[in-house]
């Protein structure tokens, strides 16, 4: 990791062609190297972090007076960073009685904070959680008692965390666990604090700036989605092919038992909705085998979307999985115990995250975990079976190769959708696509669970979701669209996204059909889109041209009298708008 | 080490973490008379000169130095052996 120093240096660099992101920070301590560190972090992940941070102790006046500063900042995101010294100042000053209720009044005075910064701004919210300090006036016995400062913390931690998770827009940044990682000693430089109200030192702010770019990162839309797995020394070892089944090591014995944890951890991943691949230089039927026949393996084939053995450059390889499941490059993690093997992909897709693996096998878990590269800000039912459904993608792609005409083909698939607005079953999984979507994404505006909600009260505006189903099985949610009644005649279309596991089924059309049969019920004359353009949304480019609408400056409109129908065949399951 | 590769190493820290190549220390030299040299750069100077040297000041210390020359001393106590 990046020291200080580095980052600070970092400020001097060019931001200009970097996505920007308003943030807030505000500390009831001194946070102005934080937010060089964070400037200087986002500039290693590109982001342009702008920055407006408060004088420290006006968290309560920055938040709860309506012409404050923050309130003229207008922040998309707000850090909030309460430490525990000052938690501790609090507690000692409290009256004898109210020690043991010390963590519930703390919890009320955040949960206003959040809900004063929900409703004023609709901003995202990051909370750092409590690192831990023993105040030794109980010893060992503070964990039996109530009333002690450690009890009280530890109680708080765990009530933010009920509080993240009923309140979508608070994410927790887990600061607690980077203490516990580099320790105290590293964590907090007591002289420091004498001198300058400072809490954290100058070798933690790295790591927590990284913490928390992380968990911006992962809102801005940028995180990973799928993992790929070298075999022969990664995934087990010993070599299949030279070794043999029953002598490569897994299992509980000796370095086996490395290999099977790291195992478990990449099913926990699947388990979670990353995708999991093998790219692997074996015979595919040799590389197979362990899957299906070694009692101590961990992962199946039915865990393994794509699954890549032969002789070819793995770089190649992996553009092919790349190809299969339609994602960024960028949303890859590459695992591989060979370094040459390493630099190949390196040097041939720069993108891809591929990690220096130590030496050691017995080192791969902690190395990874102290990467953090799975940082997300949505988890769903969807997740789980994510699996699955590429694995069923695959399926299609063979009974598509036995059509000429794409049409026929289509028309074999018996596509049913089920158009629905948004409602609390579907909202959790429509915030998921919309910070999952960066290909088909016309205008690449996030939404999350409580931003959509909030957005199903105003009545000037409609909302979409899709689902597709076929005769192999159920993609689920797979489309979005958000209308917005700009005048009596034109319907704005805010949002439209769809997941790119169902491209080329002419769900497009069939969208287009349902949102043009809406507006016109609704006496609306035309439809308007915007294309805004993305790194990445270079595919629906001419989206609207090929739907069929007309240019109009840097809009797109859509007459909506003597239209006609888009050829679709997909078909209504059950119209509830 | 001789007081003078002290002072030389300490400029050189100086140079890198106030990122200006023009600062020549001598003993005489005062935070007001370098613009970068604010109370905040101080402490990044000083955890930096505590890490390059393998040494701790104490709070009192960080506080009571009047010129570079006096912060040259409270090294040569903690390194001279």
């Amino acid at each position: 990791m990046k020291t200080f120093s580095e980052l600070k240096k970092n400020l001097k660099k060019d931001f200009s062609k970097l996505k920007a992101s308003k943030v807030a920070v505000l500390g009831d301590t001194s946070t102005q190297f934080l937010t060089q560190a964070l400037r200087g972090m986002g500039f290693e992940q590109e982001i342009d972090l702008q920055i407006w941070e408060s004088d420290f102790s006006q968290i309560q006046h920055q938040v709860f007076d309506r012409e404050s500063e923050l309130y003229d900042f207008k922040p998309e995101i707000v850090i909030i960073f309460q430490s525990s010294h000052k938690l501790l100042g609090k507690y000692n000053k409290s009256k004898l009685d109210q020690t043991t209720q010390f963590a519930d009044n703390e919890i009320e005075i955040i949960e206003n904070i959040y809900s004063e910064l929900f409703k004023q701004l609709n901003a995202k919210v990051i909370f750092y959680n409590y690192t831990e300090i023993d105040d030794s006036i109980f010893g060992n016995y503070s964990n039996k008692i109530s009333s002690s400062f450690l009890f009280q913390l530890r109680k708080l931690n765990y009530e933010l965390m009920i509080l993240a998770s009923e309140n979508s827009n608070l994410y927790l940044c887990d600061i607690s666990s980077i203490q516990n990682k580099i320790g105290k000693i590293n964590f907090f430089q007591p002289s420091v604090y004498i001198n300058t109200e400072m809490v954290l030192s100058i070798d933690s702010l790295p790591e927590v700036a990284a913490k928390t770019v992380d968990i911006i990162c992962a809102l801005t839309g940028k995180f990973k989605k799928c993992i790929i797995l070298d075999l022969d020394n990664t995934t087990w070892g010993g070599i299949i092919g030279d070794d043999g089944l029953e002598n490569i090591q897994i299992g509980n014995l000796g370095i086996g038992k490395a290999y099977s944890e790291f195992q478990y951890w990449v099913k926990k991943l699947k388990n979670r909705g990353i995708i999991v691949a093998v790219c692997s230089k074996n015979t595919e039927s040799v590389a197979k085998e362990p899957f299906e026949k070694h009692p101590d393996m961990v992962l199946r084939l039915e865990d393994i979307a794509v699954f890549i053995a032969n002789w070819e450059n793995k770089a190649d390889n992996i553009r092919h999985i790349q190809s299969v499941l339609n994602i960024g490059f960028d949303s890859m993690v590459f695992l591989d115990d060979n370094p040459f093997e390493r630099n190949i992909v390196r040097q041939n897709i720069p993108e891809i995250c591929v990690p220096e693996l130590p030496e050691d096998a017995a080192d791969y878990l902690e190395y990874l975990y102290s990467l953090n590269l799975f940082e997300t800000v949505s988890f769903s039912n969807e997740d789980i079976e994510r699996t699955k459904l590429y694995q069923i993608e695959s399926k299609r792609t063979s009974l598509q190769q036995k059509f000429t005409n794409e049409d026929d083909f289509l028309k074999t698939l018996d596509m049913v959708s089920l158009v629905e607005s948004f409602n609390k079953f579907n909202i959790p999984r429509v915030a998921q696509l919309s910070q999952r979507s960066n290909q088909f994404n016309l205008r690449t505006v996030r939404y999350t669970e409580a931003d959509l909600e909030k957005l199903c009260s105003l009545n000037d505006h409609f909302t979409f979701s899709f689902t597709l189903e076929d005769k192999f099985g159920d993609n689920g949610l797979i489309c979005v669209i958000i209308l917005k009644k700009e005048n009596d005649q034109t319907a704005f279309i805010d949002t439209w996204f769809m997941s790119c596991r169902v491209l080329k089924r002419g769900m497009e059309n069939f969208a287009l059909n349902t949102i043009s049969n809406f507006a016109i019920k609704h006496g609306f004359k035309k439809l308007k889109g915007e294309y805004i353009s993305t790194l990445k949304n270079e595919m629906v480019k001419d989206h609207y041209i090929n739907l069929g609408f007309n240019s109009n400056g840097n809009y797109w409109e859509l007459p909506l009298t003597d239209r006609k129908e888009k050829k679709s065949f997909i078909s209504m399951k059950e119209k509830t708008i | 080490m001789d007081r003078n590769t002290v002072l030389k190493q300490v400029n050189d820290i100086f140079i890198d973490v106030l990122e200006n190549k023009t600062i020549i220390l001598t003993d005489q030299t005062t935070a007001s008379e370098i613009d970068e040299w604010d109370s905040l750069n101080h402490i990044h100077l000083v955890v930096s000169i505590e890490k390059h040297f393998k040494i701790r000041f104490t709070s009192k210390e960080i506080q009571s130095w009047k010129n570079v020359g006096e912060m040259i001393n409270s090294i040569m106590e903690k390194i001279s052996p």
